[in-house]
């Protein structure tokens, strides 16, 4: 693999005569990473490049995406059961955000938003995010965030407009943090553990990476497996809402995340119902409250802070606090169903 | 785009003209993301309209500079992302001056996870008629240790002006708090100096609190001296649910939950209800779940005040303002304790152990009621102030 930064000067004047170290510099195109094979907006990887998904992956207002992760030449990736894979130095996973035109046919006239990438480096996770020009030839390096209109039609026919916001370098690190430090969010064994469809078939993303020989390690019998969360034959409704939340909150909402503040932890694995939220009081909630008490009130999902915050619009309330200018109706309903059949003990 | 960048030796002056209101967001967040440690980031004077955070991460050694507070104005105003003004995470030695932060959608200036964060001549201030809508904090660092708050103004919180939450080694002086909720409150954390401020026509001037299921379980070493806590009678406006909520209106200093802390040397004057209360957590009717956590006040130590009121009823409409209030009348004292001791703090015969008394002393205009509140208020009535002479050396 070649690797394509290049050390070199920094675009701001190094002011302290103690500075030392040589940080590299990115690409200022997309086009010279070397991820795509014909063209670009197509939006197909390299060979070196494997496309995964995840069973539930994040909201991002409506928006599709694609994924790929490339792992540096002949390594191989640890088995682990629970969180994200410990993927070698030289790993490169690449996330593509996009809208079809009408997302009633998937994958046709798509316009491309962003694509963000994440790159081991020795010295850890680096984020960085390409947004995509006008004609769609090339995306271009920007640290500072962007936001443009996109419309679409939605799966049930009806025209849409958002305001797709593409973050900046540091709220990469909003979301992609565990302990400070940056860190990949979806790909772990639960969340691959489902089919995906490669251009040799149909298959179960774990038994491909398997047989490719990116996983070792890996043991018989049944895996662990996050439930799809609009899908009942994967999971039973609470399983459901519980990867929900783990991939829409928990990023933040865990005992490391940058929420730990708030003592709302809503991984999957969470046990304490309090750090669930059930029956909690807010910290730091504000006009969030929506004025409600609780966070969690079972049974009654109206009364709820966290469904309430799922629901509004307002900056400075609605969660997740970056990425969701529109409200994700789909997974309100899930959640709102999840508390009103929530029985109170 | 027109963009004249001027460095200098040790700073950066961040040239704004002929830049629209988003290439002003977009410059000076990406000077944010690329400055080095050293930098400092000067800002003219003017008012900037920001739509999303500005965010300053991993770093260190960097000086925000304005032109003073009332020069140098960032307004949030028209803000559609982000949850906060400006946010500072995972950084260490970072001054934020003059300027000030108005009108963000949540909170005006967050910092966590930071060593050494100072604010010097910043306001922060949602514009207006203080209401529900206003963002929570105006001043919010949180699990950050070494926090200077130095000649500040906050005004129009939601929650509270000047707020350090889960924090170590904190000072706040010469700063004022003005038509917030709380005007000052230090939450959770440990070895806070509070002095020569200002807190006024809130609805509770200052607040020290201990609350459940946090990541930093307990406060303590807290000294709130010298300030001047006067004419916090502003109705609550804040939204239900959150614990500020529960604040009477006509509140000097109120003590929840907290230890260690000695309040001394203040002036607390035409605080209408509660000029200094004391009360565990079970008098905000609030369920705990928490095993590690203290419901309750101890190792409290109150002398040399000032007390001062005008004559009147309590301005409180929350029950435990309208419980002193049809008592007390005119007469309401101007210590209130809700008598909810811990146990495991008391000896045999049912006073407290060393060091951890509620020692309320040599005040001028002292007078105590203790509410009796584990009791339904059965007993609830004027204590003689010697229940209270003790010391906790």
């Amino acid at each position: 693999m070649v690797r394509i930064f290049s050390i070199g000067l920094l675009f701001v004047i190094l002011i302290n005569s103690s500075f030392k170290t040589n940080k590299p510099t990115y690409p200022e195109n997309l086009s010279e990473w070397g991820i795509f094979e014909g063209k670009m907006s197509q939006l197909v990887p390299k060979k070196d490049l494997v496309p995964y998904a995840l069973n539930t992956p994040l909201y991002s207002d409506y928006s599709e995406k694609s994924r790929f992760i490339r792992l540096p030449k002949g390594a191989k990736v640890d088995y682990k059961a629970q969180g994200v894979l410990d993927f070698p130095t030289g790993t490169l996973i690449v996330k593509n955000f996009y809208y079809s035109a009408d997302q009633r046919s998937l994958g046709k006239e798509i316009e491309v938003m962003e694509t963000r990438l994440l790159i081991h480096e020795s010295d850890g996770w680096k984020a960085m995010t390409y947004v995509w020009n006008e004609d769609q030839s090339d995306a271009v390096l920007e640290i500072a965030g962007d936001q443009k209109q996109v419309k679409f039609i939605n799966p049930q026919g009806i025209a849409q407009e958002v305001r797709y916001v593409v973050p900046n370098q540091n709220q990469c690190k909003g979301c992609h943090n565990s302990n400070d430090k940056m860190m990949p969010i979806g790909p772990s064994v639960a969340q691959m553990n489902g089919d995906y469809k490669y251009s040799s078939g149909k298959q179960n993303q774990i038994d491909y990476w398997k047989t490719h020989g990116i996983l070792k390690s890996v043991p018989n019998g049944n895996l662990p497996k996050a439930a799809v969360w609009n899908d009942p034959s994967t999971g039973d409704l609470n399983a459901r809402a519980r990867a929900y939340l783990e991939i829409n909150c928990a990023h933040c909402h865990r005992s490391d995340g940058p929420a730990q503040t708030s003592g709302l932890y809503l991984t999957a694995h969470e046990t304490n119902p309090t750090a669930l939220g059930i029956n909690k009081t807010p910290v730091a909630a504000g006009n969030g409250s929506g004025g409600n008490l609780y966070d969690i009130v079972p049974g009654d999902a109206n009364a709820s802070i966290l469904l309430y915050r799922m629901k509004t619009k307002a900056p400075g309330e609605r969660m997740p606090e970056l990425g969701r200018n529109l409200v994700h109706e789909e997974g309100v309903a899930l959640i709102q169903q999840w508390i009103n059949e929530m029985k109170n003990k | 785009m027109k963009s004249i960048v001027l460095f200098f030796i040790g700073s950066v002056v961040f040239s704004l003209q002929g830049l629209s209101q988003a290439d002003v967001q977009k410059k000076l967040q990406k000077q944010l993301i690329l400055a080095e440690a050293g930098a400092v980031i000067e800002l003219p004077e003017g008012v900037f309209e920001f739509t999303n955070t500005l965010s300053l991460e991993e770093k260190k050694k960097i000086t925000i500079r304005g032109k003073g507070m009332n020069k140098t104005k960032l307004s949030f105003k028209g803000q559609t992302d982000g949850a906060e003004g400006i946010r500072v995470s995972n950084c260490d030695d970072i001054i934020l001056e003059g300027f000030s932060v108005q009108d963000a959608k949540g909170d005006a200036i967050k910092t966590m996870h930071v060593n050494n964060i100072t604010f010097r001549d910043v306001k922060t201030e949602w514009t207006g008629t203080p209401g529900p809508q206003n963002g929570g904090y105006g001043f919010y660092p949180v699990q950050c240790d070494g926090v200077m708050i130095d000649q500040c103004e906050a005004m129009g919180a939601s929650d509270a002006g000047i707020y350090v939450g889960q924090s170590k080694n904190i000072v706040v002086k010469n700063s004022k708090a003005y038509y917030n909720v709380a005007g000052i409150e230090i939450e959770n954390s440990i070895h806070a100096e509070v002095f020569n401020n200002e807190a006024y026509q809130n609805t509770g001037g200052v607040l020290v609190f201990d609350l459940p299921d946090l990541v930093q379980k307990k406060g303590g070493d807290v000294n709130v001296h010298d300030n001047n806590i006067h004419d916090n009678n502003f109705p609550n406006f804040a939204p239900k649910g959150n614990i500020v909520a529960s604040v009477p209106t006509g509140t000097g200093i109120l003590i929840l939950a907290a230890k260690g802390v000695n309040i001394f040397k203040n002036k607390i004057i035409n605080n209408q209800s509660v000029s200094t209360g004391i009360i565990s957590y079970f008098t905000t009717g609030k369920p705990i779940k928490d095993k590690l956590y203290d419901p309750y006040p101890s190792a409290i130590s109150i002398y040399d005040n000032q007390f001062e009121r005008q004559v009147g009823r309590p301005v409180s409409a929350d029950p435990l303002g309208m419980l002193v209030s049809k008592r007390f009348k005119e007469n309401t004292p101007h210590i209130i304790y809700d008598g909810i001791k811990n146990k495991a703090l008391l000896d045999a015969n049912g006073n407290w152990t060393a060091g951890n008394c509620i020692s309320i002393v040599n005040n001028t205009n002292q007078s105590i009621v203790n509410l009796d509140a584990s009791n339904l208020f059965k007993d609830m009535a004027i204590v003689p102030n010697e229940m209270f002479n003790c010391t906790n050396k």
